[in-house]
């Protein structure tokens, strides 16, 4: 009987933790796996015949978008990363008794819809808007200069949209600095810039890394930004799977590019654990 | 006894190789249809209705700005039949819409709507051949059969109107800007014009989209083949790669076109109509001189739908002329009810000051009353026979939008 219960226990205790695993990730994710593998269309239904030809096609076809995606989830995360540093950084260590304010003021816009949101940065931006038209106005702008449809606006929308997901977990890493190792560096003459080279960056690296994480995957695989500010040269995939989901009920297409995303993102997000020698990936970003 | 125990490891794998696969088969997308069912079963209609009663109320599914927001017409319905009418504008894109009532209909479910207008596309098509749309009762249908133009009783994609009548019509033309234009536009070749480089608005949808290059290259949407769509995809892509085109876009072009991001753009005819009344811009709209589209946004019950009886009470009672021509009035689309205009017209001498003016506009206005020479012009969509003809159709024209 002891026995039993001895070997039954750390079964049981993974259960809770294993169904939710099973029920929110495996589930859907082998459902979309199997789907990428089948063939037919939506009246007559899918059927799965190990098609992984859909894979090639979907690599071939939309390459362009897969990189460009890329591209402007590097450049958001790097942008955010240099954005999100100083702000996190003052709110940390200058913030005093209104810390909680800043980081509200922060989160604030984020309570109206994001597509709402990025809607109205179209208004803003647009030619004949309240930005532009006074300075076409004036002459200082030609009159056929534009923002909105190029790549500028998608990566502004993004860093905007993903600006506090950088910002809180590198506000959170450099909170828990121990204001006496500064101290202590100090104490043993190190310069200002040396503290915060080997002190400070050092000890705030996990929330940059976690913040990476939270940013450069979403911000790769939206689609929002790109529909409602770009055009038609900064399709980014997010609209493609969009587009073969939801317009064409090509679910094969969709769930292979979706799929194969996911495995680029992933070798992604590893290597760059790799290179920042942070060995546990998920604990890292967990802390 | 000392025989190596089969490892945990070991277990996985060998039970997940064959587990796997047949785990991976069952994950299927489940089809409703066979071939295509242009027709039904004679004895289809009866078998549906029989046994159906009033029950009292309608879940009615439409796109938005189709109704006056005070919904009169729900209001007269309700006071004259005691049926109450569940009004939701939830319908935005026919693709999506598709997509998420299919699993619950082919599952035998309800949808929770007992009409729904879905448009004349590639959807319309699949709604049909999966057998998601209920036969109509033309029994229940007396004003719809007296009331209706011929026109709209003969449509190429449900003749006879066995499963469809139509809520409104619509043209899709060009609307432009003459201010920015600083020129009449007459025809598409205008959307090709160097002056307008980047400032050419053009639809997202690919049946859209794919109707103007198949006029601008001198075809007929109608009756075309996979080698005029290369030819249409090909002057698509002349005047992208021209630089011409600033965007593809959904409903957002009326918007795009009141700040000035584009001055010229591919448009349906009531949207333009709507913005000039309620924003005081002067936008024109014209039907190329190549031919322009006509579509129809249809009525349909859905198999599944739990008050049918009540919901074609409501799709006849849009067919008695006042009400038709209240609707009219305000939507400003193509009305399937030529006596409207005439109704129109009396309201309009009854009223007075700027409702009087706007009321005469709309009952001679081309776009809500089409003549026979504008009718001339225009054609109807793409037809498609398979599947895999609407997926190659997609596959031509989707790099242009999407690249």
């Amino acid at each position: 009987m002891n026995r039993v219960k001895r070997t039954l226990a750390p079964y049981l205790l993974v259960l809770p933790g294993g169904l939710w695993l099973l029920l929110f990730f495996v589930v859907p994710m082998v459902t979309m796996f199997s789907l990428s593998l089948q063939q037919g269309d939506i009246v007559n239904g899918y059927v799965f015949t190990g098609h992984w030809q859909t894979y090639v096609d979907a690599i071939s076809n939309y390459q362009t978008q897969l990189i460009r995606s890329l591209v402007y989830g590097l450049i958001t995360t790097v942008a955010l990363v240099v954005m999100s540093f100083p702000v996190a950084y003052w709110i940390a260590f200058y913030g005093g008794k209104r810390k909680s304010t800043y980081l509200f003021l922060i989160l604030l816009p984020f309570f109206v819809s994001f597509v709402l949101r990025t809607i109205s940065w179209r208004q803003i931006l647009t030619d004949d808007g309240m930005l532009l038209h006074p300075l076409k106005e004036a002459g200082l702008l030609s009159p056929g200069f534009h923002i909105l449809g190029t790549s500028y606006a998608v990566i502004f929308g993004l860093i905007y949209n993903f600006l506090p997901f950088m910002v809180l977990p590198i506000y959170v890493a450099l909170e828990r600095i121990d204001p006496r190792v500064v101290e202590a560096a100090r104490d043993l003459y190190a310069k200002p810039l040396t503290v915060f080279r080997k002190v400070v960056f050092p000890l705030a690296l996990p929330g940059v890394f976690a913040g990476v994480l939270m940013t450069f995957v979403p911000a790769s695989s939206d689609y929002v930004n790109s529909g409602v500010l770009g055009s038609s040269s900064t399709t980014m995939i997010g609209q493609v799977v969009q587009a073969q989901a939801l317009a064409n009920s090509n679910y094969p297409m969709a769930s292979a590019l979706s799929f194969f995303l996911m495995a680029v993102l992933l070798t992604g997000v590893f290597i760059y654990a790799r290179v920042l020698g942070t060995e546990d990936v998920m604990n890292a970003a967990a802390r | 006894m000392t025989q190596r125990r089969l490892g945990r490891r070991d277990a996985l794998r060998l039970g997940g190789v064959s587990a796997l696969g047949a785990f991976l088969a069952a994950c299927g997308v489940q089809g409703k249809g066979g071939t295509t069912q242009a027709s039904v079963a004679p004895d289809a209609v009866a078998k549906f209705w029989t046994g159906k009663a009033k029950n009292g109320k309608v879940d009615f599914a439409n796109w938005p700005l189709y109704m006056d927001p005070k919904k009169p017409e729900l209001k007269k319905f309700t006071e004259k039949t005691g049926i109450q009418v569940n009004y939701q504008e939830v319908i935005q894109e026919m693709g999506p819409w598709f997509a998420k009532v299919q699993p619950q209909l082919s599952a035998g479910q309800s949808i929770g709507f007992d009409l729904m207008v879905i448009t004349n596309s590639l959807q319309f098509g699949q709604f049909r051949n999966s057998g998601f749309l209920a036969p109509l009762d033309h029994s229940k249908l007396p004003n719809f059969a007296k009331n209706a133009a011929p026109k709209y009783t003969q449509e190429a994609f449900d003749p006879g109107n066995v499963f469809s009548i139509p809520w409104a019509s619509g043209i899709t033309g060009i609307a432009y800007d003459p201010k920015k234009t600083g020129r009449e536009i007459t025809k598409l070749a205008d959307l090709w014009d160097p002056a307008f480089k980047g400032k050419v608005g053009m639809f997202s949808d690919t049946q859209e989209l794919a109707n103007f290059g198949l006029l601008a290259a001198g075809l007929k949407p109608g009756d075309s083949g996979e080698d005029d769509w290369k030819k249409a995809a090909a002057k698509l892509k002349e005047q992208k790669d021209a630089g011409m085109v600033r965007n593809y876009y959904d409903q957002s072009y009326v918007d795009a076109l009141g700040k000035g991001e584009v001055w010229l753009t591919q448009a349906w005819s009531g949207d333009i109509f709507q913005k000039n009344v309620s924003d005081g811009t002067n936008f024109k709209f014209i039907i190329p001189e190549e031919g322009g589209t006509i579509w129809t946004d249809n009525f349909t019950i859905p198999v599944t739908a739990a008050n049918p009886v009540d919901a074609i009470m409501l799709m006849d009672f849009f067919y008695e002329v006042e009400n038709a021509a209240t609707l009219a009035e305000y939507i400003n689309y193509v009305c399937p009810v030529p006596a409207a205009q005439a109704q129109i017209k009396k309201d309009a001498a009854a009223a007075s000051g700027e409702d009087k003016t706007l009321l005469t506009q709309v009952a001679d206005s081309p776009l809500v009353f089409p003549g026979d020479a504008d009718y001339a012009k225009l054609h109807y969509y793409v037809d498609f026979d398979t599947a895999e003809e609407q997926q190659n159709f997609a596959s031509i024209f989707e790099p242009i939008t999407l690249s």
